[in-house]
This record gives C-alpha cells, structure tokens and sequence, in this order.
C-alpha cells in the first residue's frame, strides 16, 4: 500500500560514469525547503544539468536525447553524504525506478529501499561492461528481475545475481512498507517500551 | 560472549529480529529538525496515525534558519514556510520544540549532548547524518531518512539489519598543532569516503582517551564521511562529569541506576570485530582537504597526490581538481582564499571558539578574507561572550554570528560565491555544498584561524607562540 511494487523491470538506461556521486549532487540543499514530497525530480543533479542562469548544459547526461529509462546507473559509491531522502525522491520523481552501481552508501541505500526504488548491486566489472554497452548501443536494455534478483544486459545475454534480504525483497515485490510491519506489531514494541525507560 | 560496546547497546534494544532480514530497533530517543521531517508528518496524517511516545522525540529548528537578525520575521518564505511546518507538527503533538529565538536552540547534533538528552547506551536517530555525534557518549546514534522520521514517530522503532563492527584503534600521543579534526580527516583519507560503508565503528585507544568530549563529538561526527553509519567510544569519568547535572540526565536514585548501566558499557576483553585498523598518533599533522569529498584530504604540509597515487577513476579525480582550480603535485601551502567558516555540528562547540581565539587573538583578520563566525549553539554563544572571546574576535575585526548550521550547507543567505575558496570547520566539501560553484577546504579551527590571519593557507603551528 506504501509505494508502487516492484517485479520485473526492462528499460534503457541512463549512464552516469562518475564515481562518489554524493546526494548534494543528486539534490543540492537548497532544494531542500518543501513540506511535501512534490517535484524534486526538476532539481535531480541541478548543478551538473543546469548553468546558474538556469539554461540547460548540453554535456549532461539527462540534457542528451540519446539517453533516457527508467534505470540510472552509476559510477562507485553512488549516494554517499546526507541522509536526505530527498535525493531518492529525486531520482523517483524524475522517474527512475532502478538505480545501479557497484557499491552504494549506506542510507542512501535504504531510503531507495524505503520508497521503492530498487537499488542494484553488480561487480565493478558487470558495470564497466553496462556503461559499455549503454555507450555503444543507448537502446541497449536491461532487464531486472527482483523474484530472480537478477540484472541482466539484453544486448549481450550476460546477467548477474544480485543481493537484497527477503524481507525487503518480499515488501518490494508487495508495495509493503515497514510502518505496515510495525503497526502488527504494536503490542510487542509498547511492552518493550515499558521495561525500557526514557 | 565477549560482546562490543556496539553488541551491548544494540543487542538490549532488539525487539524482535527478523529471519533474513533487518532487527526491529527501538528508539530511545529521537531528535527531528525542519528540513527532513515535514514530509513524515505528512505520512502520519495520511496514514491517521498519532505520535506513539511525544515525550521520546525533541525538535530544534537549524538547517534553514538566518544568522543574523533572528528576531526578526525570517525573510525566505519556503525557510518560514518550513520552520512554520515545524512549529505546529511539535506543537500539534505535544513534543518539545526549541525554535527561533527559544534559549535552548541551536544545531541538534550541538544541543542534544548539552542538555543531556545525549546518553551513554542509549539509541538516538534523527533524519541527519551527521547523528552520529552522539556516539562520543557510547550511545549508538545514526542518521535516518524521512521515511524512518514517520516510523520512529509512529512506531518508536525502525528496522535495520545489525551492521558490521570495527574497530579503530590509534595510539600515541598527538603532535603540538593537531586538534580531533584533524584525527578524523586523517582517519577519512587513509579509508576513503567508502572505507567504513556496511560498518559501525568504535574508536579506540589513548588518543581518543585522552580527547574532551568536545573533541570526541567532532570524531564520531565525522564517521559517516568514511561512509560508516555512526561511531561510538566507551564511556568513561570524563562522560559521566559531562552529564551529570544537565536538565535531561537522570538524578538521585535513577542516576545511581543509570550508572550501574554505564559502568558496563565497554568492549570485552577479547571481542571479535570484522575489522580493525590501527594507527599511531604522532603519524598526524594538521590536515586539509584539496578536492570534492572529505576522503580527499592530506597533511598541510604535502603536496596534492597524483591520480595514480589514490584509489579510484583518474577521471572523476581529475573532475574534481579541475573544480577546485588545482593540479596534482601543487602545495596547499600559501594558496589563497576568500572565505572562512567556523561552526556546524562538527565544530561549533566552545573548545572550537576557544582554540580559533588562540590563533587570532592580538592578530587582524586579513582584508582580503570575510569571515563567518557561527556558534551552534546559544549556550556557546553565551560561553563565547561570558569567556571573553567575543572581546578577542571583536579587537581582530571578525563579528559572532548567530547560531544555526549556516554555510555548512547553505540552505540560508550564508553562501559562498562561485568559484570562491572557503577554509571550513564543517564536514562537507561536495561541490556546490556551500553555495552554487563554491569551493570547500575543510580543516581545523586551528587551520581556519590561521588561514583568516593569512589571507592564505598556512600551518597553524607557525603561528602559536
């Protein structure tokens, strides 16, 4: 009931070969000011894919037409600094529904998995050859099955396993969320909090 | 079991643990802010939800708030917009709110230790990253995303697989000049921005034993830019005489029982962690950063490293030299700069106020330098005034701000222009953290001071008497 499930995805992909992209790249915190979750996909990588005079820059991956789908991949610790879930909003909003990289930050991480944005994790080599493959042929396709939790490069066949543990995986592929597990267990936490005091 | 002081605290707040997927977690104590909670509040409403326990979770207004001029109307309107939105979910709920203008406000990760809200064994969230603060009192602290804001609200509990454990262990004593800022960004080069991802860290050893509190807030705050969730160290007498006595420390009997809880919190000889990393202190000089993340930072006394010498892409290296202006192989020594900024959550606390006052005082603040004094808090403002070191900053021709995160993020009017160069004490060096364009050296109090006096980067240590 929380966001929208999650199975089988094949889209193209957008390539974004850099690495430590961090979440004020993703959102810059003047972004930050809303008090609803509306319309942070516009500012998702402001400062790489707008000049300060707000006109686009054409050397920016989500400014060129070649490009475009529902899965982003990135360079080496994609996500690292704020907790800002913002940015996974951002990435959602502009609609992203995957995002894949060798190695992930930690809450960044978690809050895709909070929203249901699936958050792929391959080799450093399964990437370098996708960025590769995006490269050469942008309508080169990739598959991800969350039931299989595989990645798989259609243009060439080759696939990967990914990690995620079944509870998420099973809130997923449900559109459940924690707060929907938290809630059936209501009692068990207020007799926990009894014994637990401030 | 021999446990670790990690094992200890976490494993007593498990609810339940899930087969193959995370713990249930519960909250002791739960701090919110302006910026990530709105939107959980939201969540609430929609889902008719109450606030489980009002009384566990505290709200102070600081990422967005002005420096100057707090009494009056906040100019911004999606800044008053929000603070507003902060106000009246506190309010609405019956939780504490210490906004604009209150005595007690300031920057949370600032306030929560100064009114014993901080405690040691306790586990504390807030939709911050830089939460892991509060681990300087052996508490397990962590930042969390909005959607976990909504669920600690509704739930008082989140749900997280239990991470891995290391332990950094340093040594030593540490060289005349160097300050815990310097430990952390000394710590974050030699692992990278990625080295502690999956890991929560414990630091260990006399260095940090010998550090004040203030200090070991500054290290443990910075454990998130090695990418580890939080860091925590053992408490000891110099925590438990920090706490006693504040507002929301326990007294009398509770405080004896509180104790006997304390005492216990330390990791067992013999405890096995995934990963340990030691290093001696008196290998650390002061450190500044010459790139776009906190891993990118070296002793001030070096030269930038070369591509092929560090981890990672030559090209996103070369991206992020190329954005700062400099070339591998260049001192940092004498680069000049135009800004200066001391606060933030990392070091805005008073020993940061007082060691940037034995560097500038009976000097002059550069003319070619604005510098931007910012306390975390109003008890270091009152500090500031009541030791005399407003008097210091005033005969050097630099002015006290009020308090607020301010150019650490820049979410306020306190932006660095594009292009131009800012010594910070904060924790980020991301492009455009500070302001559109804006570059970011992060260093010392010490280095900051220095680099004020200057005009340009300079060893502190060449200025101490």
């Amino acid at each position: 009931m929380a966001y929208d499930s999650f199975s089988i995805l094949t889209s193209t992909a957008v390539p974004l070969p850099i690495e430590n992209v961090d979440t004020d790249q993703i959102i810059p915190a003047r972004f930050l000011k809303a008090t609803e979750r509306v319309g942070f996909g516009d500012n998702l990588f402001r400062d790489w894919r707008y000049n300060q005079d707000d006109s686009p820059k054409a050397d920016f991956v989500l400014n060129d037409t070649t490009f475009s789908g529902k899965i982003l991949v990135g360079g080496h610790n994609f996500g690292s600094g704020s907790s800002r879930e913002h940015a996974a909003w951002a990435v959602y909003d502009y609609g992203f529904r995957c995002v894949v990289s060798s190695f992930f930050a930690d809450i960044f991480r978690n809050n895709c998995l909070n929203i249901g944005v699936l958050p792929v994790q391959v080799s450093a080599e399964f990437l370098a050859e996708i960025f590769e493959a995006i490269q050469k042929n942008p309508s080169a396709e990739l598959t991800v099955d969350l039931n299989q939790q595989s990645i798989t490069l259609s243009f060439s066949g080759k696939s990967e396993s990914f990690e995620i543990n079944e509870y998420k995986k099973d809130n997923m592929l449900n559109g459940y969320d924690d707060i929907d597990y938290l809630s059936n267990i209501k009692s068990e936490i207020e007799g926990f909090a009894e014994n637990t005091p401030l | 079991m021999k446990q670790t002081l990690f094992d200890k605290v976490w494993d007593s707040h498990v609810v339940r643990s899930i087969n193959n997927g995370p713990d249930v977690l519960f909250i002791d104590r739960h701090m919110i802010h302006e910026v990530t909670s709105p939107v959980a509040f939201l969540g609430l409403k929609n889902r008719k939800l109450p606030v489980l326990y009002p009384e566990r979770t505290f709200a102070t207004a600081d990422h967005n708030t002005p420096t100057l001029n707090q009494h009056l109307p906040v100019v911004d309107p999606l800044s008053r917009n929000q603070l507003k939105a902060l106000e009246k979910n506190a309010n609405e709920h019956g939780i504490s709110y210490w906004g604009l203008g209150h005595k007690k406000n300031g920057i949370v990760h600032v306030v929560g230790p100064e009114y014993g809200i901080t405690q040691p064994g306790a586990t504390i969230v807030c939709g911050d990253s830089h939460t892991s603060t509060h681990g300087a009192f052996g508490a397990i602290a962590f930042g969390i995303g909005t959607s976990e804001v909504e669920m600690v609200l509704a739930t008082q509990c989140i749900m997280q697989p239990k991470p891995k454990k290391m332990r950094i262990t340093i040594n030593g004593t540490l060289n005349f000049g160097v300050t815990p800022k310097d430990v952390a960004l000394f710590i974050i080069a030699k692992l990278t921005t990625s080295g502690a991802t999956g890991y929560f860290v414990e630091y260990a050893g006399e260095v940090f034993e010998q550090l004040s509190m203030e200090g070991r807030m500054t290290v443990c705050n910075l454990s998130i830019e090695m990418g580890a969730r939080g860091g925590m160290i053992a408490p000891d007498q110099k925590t438990f005489n920090y706490i006693k006595g504040r507002e929301f420390t326990p007294q009398g009997a509770d405080w004896d029982k509180a104790m006997k809880y304390w005492e216990t919190l330390y990791t067992d000889e013999g405890a096995i962690f995934d990963k340990e990393l030691v290093f001696d202190g008196s290998e650390i000089d002061p450190m500044i950063t010459f790139g776009t993340n906190p891993g990118m930072g070296m002793s001030i006394t070096k030269v930038i490293p070369t591509a092929a010498s560090v981890e990672g892409g030559a090209a996103t290296y070369k991206k992020s030299l190329d954005y700062m202006g400099y070339s591998e192989g260049e001192s940092m020594i004498g680069k000049p700069i135009d800004f200066v900024f001391i606060g933030s959550c990392t070091n805005g606390r008073i020993e940061d106020f007082r060691a940037f006052a034995s560097i500038v005082k009976g000097k002059e603040r550069a003319e070619n330098v604005t510098a931007w004094l910012v306390p975390g808090s109003h008890k270091v403002l009152a500090s500031i005034k009541e030791e005399g070191l407003l008097d210091i900053f005033e005969a050097a021709k630099f002015e006290l701000r009020e308090p607020g995160c301010s150019a650490c993020l820049a979410m306020n009017d306190d932006k660095i222009p594009a292009g131009k160069y800012a010594v910070s004490t904060s924790n980020r060096n991301f492009e455009g953290r500070q302001g559109p364009g804006s570059r970011t050296l992060l260093a010392s109090p010490l280095v900051a001071a220095a680099a004020a006096i200057t005009g340009k980067i300079t060893d502190p240590r060449t200025l101490i008497q």
